[in-house]
């Protein structure tokens, strides 16, 4: 459970749901806590309540028993130690690059020379040099989705918090932008919570993959994974990061089966009710 | 002049718009001319390119113009502070949006010019009476498009917000506003073509103010050239009001 010097720390958080069929529990008494610096991603199927976990640590959803602490303090709504990068395309169209990076400092009332001068640094790390004064449709997808990680990261958060933030990309891109993440949470000792369903993806960017059961999402395990750091892209071609993938894929293969069966027992009720 | 040039300047397009217009107009100058088109309904497309001349020189055309203008600009801020104000408060109270939405958009379709008595009542016949009739009549797709822009904004970018810890009032401004402004744009635009058709509609009903009494004196007169080109002011009355929301909504929501 819980070690004294962790910074996050979830507890036995249950959320269920009103649904037209009656009460869902979409996460079921699941309990981690993620030391500083360290990079732990939630793996399952779809359906396994990753995104409600998500909302939940993000403090943009209430309603659930349980806890979640940030340095021993409790998380009640929107916590300003957790910066949150969204699955969906996130970025401010109205906004150049680097007034979307500005965005949180911006809102924090620094100057704009300081926040400029600061927000051009984030746009660095990123990788994003020269493309300042872009506007989002100007970029392709992986780019915005780094001027998101950015922004975020602008806000200079003790935890960072993804909810698959590569998942609408190609699989070459999605590996390249592991290595920025990566870099990015070697240079800054970046704690990250990784909400994912993509296998290499958590087993190339983390130190520990909590993997969830289909509905009710419970903890199933949670896996070390003991790669050597620091990492590229280049660890998938490695036997480790092969035996980690199947062993993991082993926990998750049952969960995804239950949630396929699921899927064509709800798609064969909906065509009764039609008939 | 090379292909290139032409492709990066966007000419092609325009010269093909305004090539596309000439046509039109030979061949109606055609038809009018060979019968098939009666003289006396439409007026050769000629005719009324050597009209221009004269209503600006006799009949004041240009100041007529401006009055248009003016009345339609006087309209176009009240809807926009109003409008806008309208749509914000239904977004924000919803008891009073499901309320009264309806209404809102029942009102849209609503003939409102043919209330010209009533508004000749409170204002009397003076430029109040246009510009009121012009507003009241535009009011409804401007609350309604400023009510679809926020309700319309992605709830990520609300989430973002929230992420930051915005206060409701940071989040109005700084994303749900902004991310409105397309779709309040185009209520804008909307709400400007009612007001316009309904400002120059009540000049003429009432045969007082711009370009809708001076269309009104010529049609009387029976001046069918002389009308059509007054009516060519009234499309340069929209175009010119177009363009400028155009501006301002780059200007005010770069980016798109």
């Amino acid at each position: 459970m819980a070690s004294a010097d962790s910074i996050l720390v979830v507890e036995d958080i249950v959320k269920r749901f009103e649904t037209p069929d009656g009460v869902l529990t979409a996460v079921d008494h699941v309990s981690f806590d993620v030391a500083p610096g360290e990079f732990l991603a939630v793996i399952g199927p779809s359906g396994c309540g990753k995104s409600t976990l998500f909302n939940v640590i993000g403090g943009l959803l209430d309603g659930y028993d349980g806890r979640v602490s940030v340095a021993g303090e409790t998380v009640s709504g929107p916590h300003p130690s957790i910066g949150m990068i969204f699955q969906e395309e996130s970025t401010f169209p109205w906004r150049t690059v680097i007034d979307n990076v500005a965005f949180p400092l911006e809102i924090a009332g620094m100057g704009k020379s300081e926040r400029y001068d600061k927000a051009r640094h984030f746009v660095g790390l990123v990788g994003l040099d020269g493309f300042e004064r872009r506007y989002p449709s100007e970029l392709s997808g992986g780019m915005r989705q780094r001027v998101s990680m950015a922004r975020t990261l602008a806000s200079e958060p003790k935890i960072l918090l993804m909810d698959e933030p590569f998942a609408a990309l190609d699989e070459q891109t999605r590996l390249l932008l592991g290595d920025k993440v990566l870099q990015i949470q070697q240079d800054l000792k970046q704690t990250t919570l990784l909400i994912t369903h993509n296998l290499t993806e958590a087993v190339q960017l983390s130190d520990r993959i909590l993997v969830m059961t289909y509905r009710p999402g419970k903890t199933k395990r949670i896996v070390d994974i003991k790669l050597p750091r620091p990492r590229t892209s280049e660890i998938v071609g490695s036997d480790a990061f092969g035996h980690y993938v199947a062993q993991i894929w082993n926990d998750l293969r049952e969960e995804a089966s239950k949630g396929l069966k699921d899927d064509e027992q709800r798609v064969a009720r909906a065509g009764a009710v039609r008939k | 002049m090379s292909a290139q040039w032409l492709r990066r300047n966007d000419v092609i397009p325009v010269l093909f718009g305004i090539a596309c217009l000439l046509a039109f107009f030979v061949l109606i100058e055609i038809l009018v001319a060979s019968g098939k088109i009666n003289p006396f309904i439409v007026p050769k497309p000629s005719e009324i390119v050597t009209s221009f001349g004269r209503i600006i020189a006799d009949e004041n055309v240009l100041s007529r113009f401006f009055v248009t203008c003016g009345e339609a600009l006087a309209a176009s801020l009240m809807l926009a502070v109003t409008g806008i104000g309208l749509g914000v408060l239904l977004h924000r109270l919803r008891l009073l949006r499901l309320a009264t939405e309806t209404w809102v958009a029942a009102m849209a379709s609503a003939p409102l010019v043919l209330m010209y008595p009533l508004f000749l009542v409170l204002f009397g016949r003076s430029v109040w009476t246009v510009i009121m009739i012009g507003f009241v009549a535009a009011l409804p797709p401007v609350v309604l498009k400023t009510l679809e822009g926020l309700s319309g904004t992605r709830a990520v970018l609300i989430n973002v917000g929230r992420s930051f810890n915005l206060t409701p009032s940071q989040l109005y401004w700084k994303i749900l506003f902004p991310s409105a402004l397309p779709t309040i744009f185009v209520g804008v635009r909307l709400g400007m073509i009612f007001a316009l058709i309904n400002i120059v509609g009540v000049e003429f009903l009432i045969n007082f103010g711009g370009l809708g009494q001076l269309v009104n004196e010529l049609s009387e007169r029976y001046d069918l050239p002389g009308t059509f080109a007054a009516i060519c002011f009234v499309i340069l009355v929209s175009v010119v009001f177009f363009m400028a929301t155009e501006r301002i909504e780059r200007w005010l929501r770069p980016g798109t």
